[in-house]
């Protein structure tokens, strides 16, 4: 079984999550973007101002020299603008102009533009606010800074810079949560479609995928795996048809022959010659064959049925030491009469789902072959045990266990090891064994006995565990 | 005691009636469901016999109309249909016994008479005698000649199953389905051996034994 995706792992969510990033990616360049220019812009129309500015005060200078250049500063100062003024003399002494005090910045590099804190009073309060402008020198170790108040400018500005990396990561949040959503309604539909899936794995082909009635690409999807099912049971219920027909074909002549058999013997006994009476005893002989016939086609029916997963044999949650317990109790005259003795050890829960007379069937099985191949005073052992992966049903023998090389082939249909040829038996057992251990998601594991002997291992794994009424679920691995 | 047999194939059938007819019942038959139906609906019987494959009507519908119909006659399927969810089935569409074909008329025959015991009501028993034999459902102790039989639980069972059917053969499956609930063939007859250690404890010592093996069919309790 496949483990169900997380959603980071979900395609959904990758899909959305890379398209966020670039999302948010775009978003902030075309913002970056958009800022630049209308910065640049208004710095532009800035300059300009302050250029005019400077091309006028220019000529004033050259016209009426430093005293007029003074008094238009003086007269431009009355009223407060967004145009500033500052002219200092060699020693950052004010002479004229609308600043009180030199900014920050260097006085001899005149021609560029530069940007600067400056303070004035607003509503009688000093504030610190943004200026940009000139500096320009003038004849007599003499200053002029000429700026333009940019301050509502640098507030936008420094609006735009903070809430920018916000509003990227509110782009990104919101986008993964959409994300997530979207991901998680995808994980929804694909889980109805998943769930359908391993229901259909598990045997019940009449399960179909539900349609939600968007008509999306899921509904369609989902539609034409119902179709594709429609189809695979049709054709499913064709092969169970032929197999039920090939049981009653096979199985009616049998139970014919067998009749026809019987009748023969009565009728025989009735007679009551010798000759008679030595053909009864053929016949009896040859019922006995045909009994063996029987057992053998029900045994490889049941195979067939187990291994396909076609049967759905009801399953339950049971504890395998009660199964073992009962199996043990059917089997312990028969271990004493061959001397052998017949144990179940202790041992804690061991909950699965699985079908109690499947499992009582093949544990029997592993019962008879070891009474049947463990001399007298031999042991048979049956045990529960939790491990990591799971849980173990076993049965271990004293006998003469089978060679490493043989233990694929012994579990193969009607293979019988040359040793056991004239014991009875169908040569069944251990591959019905192994096909009720696959109807459970289980498997049939034969191993060496310690010091001696076969230990017949049923595998059961976690996913089988279930835990069983009055009795906790536990596993070795807690 | 009549019996209704529904079976299709007509070898099958003639073989059917003729052994119940031997074995002292009065036998009707029919060789399809709907024929079978309104027979079974017609005249009361004590067992019906319903094949699980029938053309024109289902043994599982035949049973399931009779059932509806509050017909109560005891119903033993047979089946040739693989098993391991077919008992199932049967048993819930409302037959009483299930038997797989091929199947030995022994078999057939216990299962139908063990069916017509259970119809005749003999009320809540306590106390269970064959013989000199006693087995008392209360305290599950056992007695025989007044002197106890220390019996093992499973051992009680199959002493209860066999001593209710007392007088009648009951088959090594039967035992299997009923004191153990087992639906398939052990490899190795393991029920003879758990008679065998029975009959050590109830019969040993005394003059006249009460279990009997049946040749080739099963066991039987009876007195004589």
């Amino acid at each position: 079984m496949r483990t169900k995706p997380g959603l980071l792992q979900t395609q959904a969510f990758r899909i959305v999550l890379v398209y966020v990033l670039l999302f948010a990616f775009s978003v902030t360049a075309l913002l970056f973007f958009t800022y630049w220019n209308t910065r640049r812009t208004l710095d532009r129309q800035t300059d300009q101002i302050i250029e005019a500015e400077i091309t006028g005060l220019g000529e004033e200078y050259r016209h009426f020299g430093l005293p007029g250049l003074v008094e238009t500063l003086r007269s431009r100062s009355l009223h407060q603008g967004q145009a500033l003024y500052l002219l200092v003399d060699g020693l950052h002494h004010y002479v004229a102009g609308n600043m009180d005090i030199w900014p920050q910045i260097s006085r001899s590099t005149p021609g560029s533009m530069v940007e600067f804190d400056y303070e004035r009073p607003v509503n009688g309060k000093m504030e610190a606010r943004r200026a940009r402008g000139r500096v320009l020198a003038v004849p007599g170790d003499f200053a002029l800074m000429v700026a333009q108040d940019v301050h509502d400018r640098y507030l936008t500005e420094r609006m735009f810079t903070t809430t920018l990396p916000w509003t990227v990561l509110l782009i990104l949040v919101l986008g993964a949560a959409g994300g997530g959503l979207m991901s998680r309604n995808m994980l929804r539909r694909l889980d109805a479609i998943n769930r359908t899936s391993g229901d259909i794995i598990a045997g019940d082909l009449t399960r179909r995928v539900p349609l939600t009635g968007a008509g999306d690409e899921f509904d369609a999807l989902s539609d034409n795996l119902n179709r594709m099912l429609d189809r695979i049971e049709r054709l499913m219920k064709g092969m169970r048809q032929v197999t039920d027909s090939v049981a009653h074909d096979l199985r009616t002549p049998l139970n014919r022959l067998r009749n026809r058999l019987e009748e023969s013997a009565a009728r025989l006994n009735a007679s009551g010659a010798l000759k008679s009476e030595m053909m009864a005893g053929e016949i009896e002989r040859a019922i006995a064959e045909t009994d063996q016939l029987i057992a053998t086609f029900n045994a490889l029916l049941l195979i067939a049925e187990t291994d396909a997963g076609t049967a759905r044999a009801a399953m339950s949650p049971l504890d395998l030491r009660e199964v073992a317990a009962d199996v043990a109790e059917l089997y312990e005259p028969l271990a004493e009469e061959n001397k052998v003795s017949l144990a179940v050890l202790p041992a804690p829960p061991a909950g699965v789902e699985g079908n109690r007379s499947l499992i009582a069937q093949a544990l029997a099985n592993l019962v008879d072959n070891a009474i049947k191949y463990t001399p007298a005073g031999g042991q048979v052992r049956i045990r529960t045990a939790l491990t990591e992966d799971g849980v173990d049903l076993s049965v271990s023998d004293t006998g003469p266990g089978i060679p490493v090389s043989d233990r694929p082939r012994v579990v193969e249909r009607f293979v019988r090891l040359e040793a056991s040829r004239n014991s009875p038996g169908t040569g069944l057992g251990l591959s019905l064994v192994a096909a009720v251990a696959h109807y459970h998601n289980a498997e049939l594991v034969l191993e060496d006995n310690m010091p001696s002997g076969l230990k017949a291992v049923l595998r059961f794994p976690k996913s089988a565990m279930r835990a069983v009424p009055g009795v906790p679920l536990k596993s070795a691995a807690e | 005691m009549r019996i209704l047999v529904i079976e299709d194939d007509l070898e099958a059938q003639r073989y059917l009636v003729q052994g119940l007819k031997e074995s002292g019942h009065v036998v009707d038959e029919a060789a399809d469901g709907e024929t079978g139906l309104s027979l079974a609906l017609s005249r009361p019987y004590d067992v019906a016999i319903v094949d699980r494959m029938l053309p024109r009507l289902d043994g599982l519908k035949v049973v399931a109309e009779m059932r509806e119909h509050g017909n109560s006659t005891p119903v033993l399927f047979l089946s040739a249909l693989s098993e391991v969810d077919d008992r199932v089935k049967g048993l819930k569409a409302g037959g009483d016994d299930y038997l797989a074909k091929p199947y030995a008329f022994v078999e057939l025959l216990a299962r139908v008479d063990a069916l017509m015991r259970r119809r005749s009501p003999v009320g809540v028993k306590t106390r269970l005698d064959v013989g000199d034999l006693e087995l008392d459902l209360l305290s599950r102790a056992a007695k025989r000649s007044g002197t106890d039989i220390e019996l093992q639980p499973r051992e009680f069972r199959l002493l209860e199953y066999l001593m209710r059917h007392a007088g009648q053969v009951v088959t090594r499956t039967m035992l299997l389905e009923s004191v153990w609930e087992y639906h398939f063939d052990p490899q190795t007859n393991v029920i003879d051996v758990h008679i065998s250690r029975l009959r050590a404890k109830i019969d040993k010592g005394f003059e006249a034994p009460l279990l009997h093996t049946v040749r080739g069919a099963g066991y039987m309790i009876r007195a004589h």
